[in-house]
């Protein structure tokens, strides 16, 4: 019940990544009460189809989901390891790889704690108040799931490249924002700047302010309700989109492709090298590289299946409480 | 006294925290998006026009939403097929592959798009086996297609995932005890009942592979008037410094943007008032 | 502590919430605000409270203005609805809450807090729950627990909004007579919000009744069901009879049947006469103002219950009157009815 009606508001725009995850926040009771439901519904006919076709919609679930899926995941590792355990680490040591590393880091670190920050504040403007425009604002705020990465990372070329708004300007100061970090974190900024906000703002909606006005009334301070009562409450859900934040921001390619210049050593972020690396038929560095992506991505999906049982259990007692 | 006093709220801090996400939303999103459209009213009518329909865009833009459509169908077909499979039957390894779905979301798209070329080249685990069927994937328009049928799967899958799982079993019993066998049951009440969900999930799976970039230029071959996507001609456009170029593609993508963004709401709506929320 | 609330008037876009509402509370007064859901009740609450701002008028706690005060500086003790306990506090750190986010400098150490925290669970009888989390308790125990937390801050005035609404029958009976002893025992001057009529009745020592926004009636439980000051408090508190009636010159009819009652002052035209059940003088055919045949009895306790068709008038009416049960009716019988007390009020429509 609540994944549908969180699913299908009017005010959902084009969902991307978030979108999944605001679904999954909301799914997991609704999945589990509705897994036991199936698993009596299920040993009556009456809801199954005949053997075989039950068994040819299994298979070509499987297989499809092992061919498009599960192949590509295993080729990454298998390529990495192609050349022996010393090649693969011996790429990762490359300096290239390092400053690529320690790049990626960076700016995942920046991205996700300005995301973090304004996430949260918007969420507390969307979800504790009414007022109008909420649905367009937060239209405004997904905005960047339905724009291809290319263009997340052109629009900052035309503010601040050589031909851009701003070039001429930023040349005769001497500041760079364009093919050095500034530029790079902008377009991560950009690409992940709905995850947080959407993340929190279903949840804090569900909520309510009736804890947090408790709170007031009870003399308690903006700051101190925030801190005391509304963020141990929303923990769980914080935690969920900068994870999802970070994945994206660490994994970000086209946006950061089109504004970082590909400056070795200097402007490449792992995504960036493993291009480079694969199109100079470097396939075992370039895999290396890819692999602690992929590994990255495995470690998200099983932090964020573990969250979602968190927040499952997050909901349980104010469904009682009903 | 009391007008002032009128529009305070019970919680504090509303006039803080939207100031600070109306500033941070138009630092980080309104004003670029903002600059990309001003930069195309440099251009004339004619001289808009003239590049979105030189042989080179229209191309491009073809393969990319044609491509995106072709993949977008199968997504729709199969991933209704694996939604059936992962919460209607009970299999080994089911919440396995549920997980899994996930994978295209979480993956970075650069490692996507070498993983895809890598296995789907001349010498690849399934590149080599259709090489010998004559069927060449990597570096044609059918290497887009598969990449963007693997980015796409999540959203049908995800979309209609909850639905299903959140439909009334009576109607089901009701159609049974109606006299009506399962394949009716089965079309005639329940994917009925899906079309919304089914309908977004497909809207998405499509925008998503319109603005595809990573996952898609290793395996496309990148020729142009053939296998060059609209994201791809943007980058080349601007290595070109042809900002103007590079700018009327991006205006036309995203605009068919927002198109599918309208499309998904109103279908959501009309999702919500079809089936009312319990 | 008093209360004064003048001209309050509350919109939601163009719906008046409330409309021009003047109320006064005594100290150490337990006041009902009694309504129809959607009569502004729980806005008027909220505005007392400093978690909702009206358009117009003016609050004073004890003399003193409260609207240019938040919630956090009023010293008002509010219990939810629903509780709205901390989910993720233990109940000893709910009570402990508002003792715990004082200024600093007037902040207690934590061995006072401690205490006054096992004091009030005391005085709620829960203090063997303090280390559970609310999703661990029954509703009447959450709603103790709720009013506890409100009582930490030493409230200087106590508002809760329907205490009892989510609760069970039986509970419900049990905790309006703790809190009524309660009340008796700590004397706070309170407001609770209820829809419920017995409640209202039985537990405050003044009611006010409201509707669409306006307030209908202040006065004593007895007051206000005894002597209604309108159609709409008469119709909402104790069961009545309506009966629409026509007066003219000091004279009641209905439809071309004269009743044999004094019109009371009441306006020519287009009336209705109230009357409660159990305010009928049952007697034989032909003794009384209104006649008619008695279709069903149902009795139970002291009372009988009787559906009876009245014969004279527009159409067909049915009434249901309650009859002590030393004169049994009978399905069939044509009895004569008397109002002994009753109100006649102009028809409003």
């Amino acid at each position: 019940m609540s994944t549908q009606t969180s699913f299908v508001t009017p005010a959902t725009p084009l969902r991307t990544y978030a979108s999944t995850a605001d679904l999954a926040i909301s799914s997991p009771s609704a999945r589990r009460a509705s897994d036991r439901a199936r698993a009596v519904a299920v040993s009556k006919d009456l809801r199954s189809e005949p053997g075989p076709i039950r068994f040819i919609i299994i298979a070509l679930a499987i297989s499809f989901l092992t061919i498009f899926v599960v192949l590509p995941l295993v080729v990454v590792f298998a390529s990495a390891f192609s050349k022996g355990i010393s090649a693969y680490f011996a790429a990762l040591a490359e300096p290239e790889a390092l400053s690529a590393i320690r790049l990626t880091l960076l700016v995942a670190a920046i991205s996700v704690g300005l995301n973090l920050l304004f996430g949260v504040i918007a969420a507390w403007a969307i979800a504790k108040f009414d007022f109008r425009g909420k649905t367009f604002l937060i239209t405004l705020i997904d905005l960047p799931f339905s724009v291809s990465p290319v263009i997340s990372g052109l629009v900052f070329v035309l503010l601040f490249g050589a031909q851009g708004y701003w070039g001429t300007w930023l040349q005769a100061h001497n500041i760079h924002i364009l093919f050095a970090l500034p530029g790079i974190a902008l377009a991560t900024i950009f690409v992940t700047f709905p995850f947080v906000a959407r993340s929190l703002i279903p949840l804090m909606q569900e909520q309510g302010t009736q804890e947090e006005e408790a709170a007031i009334s009870l003399g308690a301070s903006g700051l101190q309700t925030f801190f005391r009562v509304t963020l141990p409450n929303i923990k769980w859900g914080l935690l969920y989109g900068v994870l999802l934040c970070n994945a994206r921001a660490m994994g970000e390619f086209g946006a950061v492709s089109v504004v970082s210049g590909h400056i070795r050593g200097e402007t490449n972020t792992m995504p960036l090298l493993v291009e480079i690396l694969y199109n100079e038929y470097q396939f075992v560095a370039s895999f290396a590289i890819a692999s602690l992506l992929a590994m990255l991505a495995l470690i998200t999906l099983v932090v964020k299946t573990v969250l979602e049982q968190r927040l499952d259990e997050g909901q349980m007692p104010r469904d009682e409480s009903k | 006294m009391s007008t002032a006093v009128a529009r305070r709220t019970s919680l504090p801090g509303f006039g803080l925290t939207m100031g600070l996400t109306l500033t941070w939303l138009s630092v980080i999103i309104l004003i670029p998006l903002a600059g990309l459209f001003l930069k195309t009213l440099e251009l004339s009518p004619g001289q808009f026009w003239e590049i979105l329909t030189s042989r080179r865009t229209l191309n491009a833009l073809k393969i990319s939403f044609g491509l995106s459509f072709a993949a977008a169908c199968v997504n729709l077909v199969m991933g209704t097929i694996i939604v059936w499979a992962l919460v209607r039957y009970r299999f080994p390894g089911r919440r396995l592959f549920d997980a899994i779905v996930d994978i295209p979301f979480a993956l970075p798209t650069a490692v996507a798009g070498v993983a895809l070329t890598q296995l789907f080249a001349q010498k690849g685990w399934l590149g080599a086996p259709l090489a010998e069927l004559g069927i060449k994937v990597a570096f044609t328009p059918i290497g887009i297609f598969l990449a963007m049928v693997f980015i796409g799967i999540p959203f049908v899958v995800r979309t209609v995932q909850p639905v299903l799982i959140d439909l009334d079993p009576e109607i089901e019993e009701a159609a049974a005890s109606l006299g009506a066998n399962r394949w009716h049951t089965v079309f005639r009440v329940i994917l009925p009942s899906l079309i919304p969900a089914l309908l977004t999930g497909f809207a998405l799976a499509f925008a998503r592979a319109v603005g595809e970039y990573g996952s898609v230029i290793f395996i496309a071959g990148n020729l142009p008037n053939v296998s060059e996507i609209a994201p791809l001609l943007i980058v080349i456009r601007l290595s070109e410094f042809r900002y103007a170029d590079a700018t009327a593609i991006a205006v036309v993508m995203l605009l068919a943007a927002f198109v599918i963004i309208f499309a998904v709401n109103r279908l959501q709506r009309w999702a919500q008032t079809r089936i009312p929320a319990h | 502590m008093t209360i004064e609330v003048k001209n309050i008037v509350k919109k939601f876009g163009a719906f008046a919430a409330l409309d021009n509402v003047d109320l006064k509370v005594g100290k150490g007064e337990l006041l009902a605000l009694l309504g129809p859901s959607g009569s502004g009740k729980t806005t008027l609450l909220r505005i007392i409270a400093g978690l909702d701002w009206p358009d117009a008028g003016e609050v004073r706690i004890d003399g003193e203005d409260a609207l240019g005060h938040g919630a956090s500086e009023r010293h008002v003790g509010f219990v939810f609805q629903h509780y709205a306990l901390f989910r993720h506090m233990t109940v000893f750190e709910n009570v402990a809450f508002g003792l715990r986010v004082q200024p600093r400098a007037v902040r207690k150490d934590e061995a006072t807090i401690r205490a006054r925290v096992k004091e009030l669970l005391d005085l709620v009888q829960l203090d063997w729950l303090a280390n559970r989390y609310p999703s661990q308790l029954s509703g009447g125990q959450r709603q103790r627990i709720a009013l506890a937390r409100a009582l930490a801050i030493e409230p200087r005035i106590l508002l809760l909004d329907e205490p009892f609404g989510a609760l069970d029958a039986k509970v419900r009976k049990e905790l309006r007579q703790w809190l009524r002893s309660l009340h008796s025992e700590i004397h706070v001057t309170s407001i609770f919000v209820t829809h419920d009529q017995e409640e209202a009745l039985e537990v405050a020592n003044q009611v006010v009744v409201m509707d669409k926004g306006r307030i209908e009636q202040i006065g004593t439980p007895g007051d206000v069901y005894d002597n209604p000051a309108t159609a709409f408090v008469h119709g909402f508190i104790g069961e009545s009879i309506v009966l629409p009636v026509e007066v003219a010159g000091g004279s009641v009819r209905l439809g071309d049947r004269p009743l044999n009652i004094a019109a009371d002052g009441a306006a020519s035209g287009a009336s209705k006469l109230f009357v409660r059940r159990h305010d009928m003088q049952i007697g034989p055919a032909g003794t009384g103002s209104l006649e008619g045949a008695v279709r069903h009895v149902r009795s139970f306790g002291p009372i009988q219950r009787a559906e009876v068709a009245l014969s004279g008038g527009e159409g067909k009416m049915v009434i249901e009157i309650d009859a002590p049960r030393d004169r049994e009716l009978q399905a069939g019988e044509i009895i004569s009815l008397q109002p002994r007390r009753y109100r006649i009020f102009a028809a409003q429509d």
